[in-house]
């Protein structure tokens, strides 16, 4: 194809620019209020950039309240435990659903259709009481366990076992392997790309999560990130700007640091990255 | 596996060989754990929440009574709800248009021979990223009284100095914001979706396409579009479930209370105060959870519908 600069393609560029600043616009406010002094905030300062820009709210913010690495390491713990669990539960329910043969497959496979449509707001009032009859509110059990399955991920992984193909599995047999080997040593490491996109979003899931935490979490010893900043700005109700985009800025960077270290795994995952 | 074939052999009546009961019982084995999960906390849930819309809830006492149809009565008398339920609708109305436009414009232009595309996607996703508590944030700070966005309309002088409109306290315009916040935030997640179905779209479509000299536009509206017509359904109906049941922004925005003057107050939003809130009334914010979903589900059907008989033509 000719590099030609057609109207179209100018177009498209300025389309992708506006869109790349829209996207940045409120990220750089974040961090350019998260180092700037308060006055400077609400005097109306237009500038991205100040001369009196300081670490002074990150002082802050972990001098008053030591909470904030305690939060983190919950989130991490939480968003961890869950998705590894997620990985095994939705890839062997997605395979069995696909690969092996049983009565009651189909059955089971259409009653889970019927489950993914009811809408997850609904469960909320239930999901608390039932949690509340385990004595599992204020535990991390709590946001672990409900969500410790995934059945749009089942069905993705089920997509996938079911164009895998069949002479692999067979191959694998007659090389002495059980059915257990067979799963966990050949059909999952082949998965990969399909497991580590439902991980990357589980994963995000479960650290974007803020509703149960919201519902389920009463000691703030035990909130998650996303719980802790909320009441943090409540607390400082849109006065104190700059220390709440400190704090928003400390949530959302070892986030967004992972994500470039495992974005080309990311894109590979869903076939983004423009091999074809 | 010669065990098996051995069984297969020696078993010659009818019923299922030691083989196939292996099988079958991997087959549950790899089922059981998730069914159990999802049993419990969608299945079980799901007629416990139908129990408690026909009941009074009194979470202190831990008593439930019953009260027939009460709660389902006091839905048509309640104006709240029907306030609730007018934000949640326009809501929707407005966003899942945007995000759905801007998805696809985005990740078909995108999809294209740009340079640097690379990096246009590093950044396109740093919203999915981000928590909805810190975006809420953000958006809270970008839209105060003395913040950028007020700051930029004076200097563009679309405002007097000095009077920054209140966006965040004004009954007029903070549902707004929540809408601006939640298309932007949402994009991302509809222009992955679209491309990793762009990437399966035979490049032959668009050189047929060229062969008749078609012209950028007219391939994305008669090859790009029509190709992408199945992931479009699932965008929308992602789109409705998301926008009827949004949460956590316009709770973080009005920190609780659906405020300014219930002009924030979501669907979801009014369940938490009724359930958790000092009303105590667990059994009638139930039902309206139902109602909710089952107006979810009437859209999503519908929208399904219009979507599938569309691409007959």
């Amino acid at each position: 194809m000719k590099k030609k600069m057609t109207v179209g393609r100018i177009l498209m560029y300025a389309i992708l620019i506006l869109y790349a600043f829209i996207t940045l616009y409120p990220f750089l406010w974040m961090v350019s209020a998260s180092f700037k002094p308060l006055r400077e905030i609400v005097g109306g300062n237009m500038g991205l950039f100040s001369e009196n820009m300081s670490l002074e709210s990150y002082k802050t913010i972990f001098g008053h309240s030591s909470l904030f690495p305690r939060w983190f390491l919950n989130s991490l713990i939480i968003a961890t435990v869950g998705t590894v669990i997620n990985v095994f539960l939705n890839s062997m329910a997605g395979y069995s659903l696909s690969r092996l043969h049983f009565p009651g497959r189909n059955r089971i496979y259409h009653a889970l259709l019927v489950l993914m449509m009811v809408p997850g707001q609904v469960l909320l009032i239930p999901n608390y009481l039932l949690l509340k009859q385990f004595n599992m509110l204020d535990t991390f059990s709590a946001l672990i366990l409900p969500a410790a399955a995934n059945i749009a991920n089942i069905f993705l992984m089920r997509q996938f076992f079911v164009n895998f193909p069949r002479d692999v599995e067979e191959a694998a047999e007659i090389d002495g392997l059980s059915r257990y080997g067979v799963f966990f040593r050949i059909a999952m490491p082949l998965a990969r790309p399909t497991i580590a996109t439902t991980a990357i979003f589980g994963f995000m899931g479960f650290w974007n999560e803020f509703t149960k935490p919201m519902l389920y979490m009463k000691t703030n010893t035990k909130y998650t990130l996303t719980l802790g900043l909320q009441s943090f700005q409540s607390q400082n109700g849109g006065t104190m700007w700059n220390q709440v985009m400190a704090a928003a800025c400390i949530s959302v960077a070892p986030i967004i640091l992972l994500y470039l270290i495992f974005n080309k795994f990311f894109l590979v995952g869903l076939r983004m990255d423009g091999e074809k | 596996m010669s065990g098996g074939t051995q069984a297969a052999v020696k078993t010659g009546r009818k019923g299922p060989t030691k083989r196939q009961l292996q099988e079958w019982r991997q087959g549950y084995l790899f089922l059981a754990p998730a069914v159990i999960v999802v049993g419990v906390f969608i299945g079980l849930s799901a007629l416990f929440v139908l129990y408690l819309s026909f009941h009074k809830v009194n979470l202190f006492t831990d008593t439930y009574t019953f009260v027939a149809l009460d709660n389902y009565k006091r839905l048509f008398t309640d104006e709240i709800a029907r306030k609730a339920l007018m934000n949640s609708l326009s809501f929707a109305i407005v966003v899942i248009p945007c995000q759905t436009i801007i998805a696809l414009v985005v990740a078909s232009v995108l999809n294209g021979k740009i340079r640097g595309r690379y990096a246009f996607r590093t950044i396109y996703f740093l919203p999915t990223l981000t928590s909805s508590s810190a975006l809420t944030l953000i958006f809270m700070f970008m839209f105060s009284v003395t913040g950028p966005i007020n700051m930029m309309l004076i200097k563009m002088g679309v405002l007097p100095v000095g009077e920054g409109i209140n966006f965040l306290n004004d009954p007029s315009f903070a549902l707004k914001v929540i809408m601006v916040m939640n298309i932007w935030s949402t994009v991302p997640q509809y222009t992955t979706m679209y491309l990793a179905s762009l990437q399966d779209l035979p490049a032959s479509l668009y050189e047929a396409a060229d062969i008749d000299g078609a012209g950028t536009w007219k391939k994305f509206t008669s090859v790009t579009v029509p190709y992408l017509k199945p992931i479009t359904t699932y965008v929308l109906l992602t789109g409705i479930i998301g926008t009827l049941q949004m949460f956590d922004q316009a709770y973080i925005f009005s920190n609780g209370s659906g405020g300014p003057a219930n002009s924030t107050l979501t669907v979801s939003l009014m369940v938490y105060r009724y359930a958790f809130g000092s009303n105590n009334a667990m059994g009638y914010a139930s039902t309206v959870a139902i109602i909710l979903a089952v107006v979810i589900m009437i859209v999503s059907f519908i929208s399904e519908k219009l979507n599938a008989s569309e691409s007959l033509y």
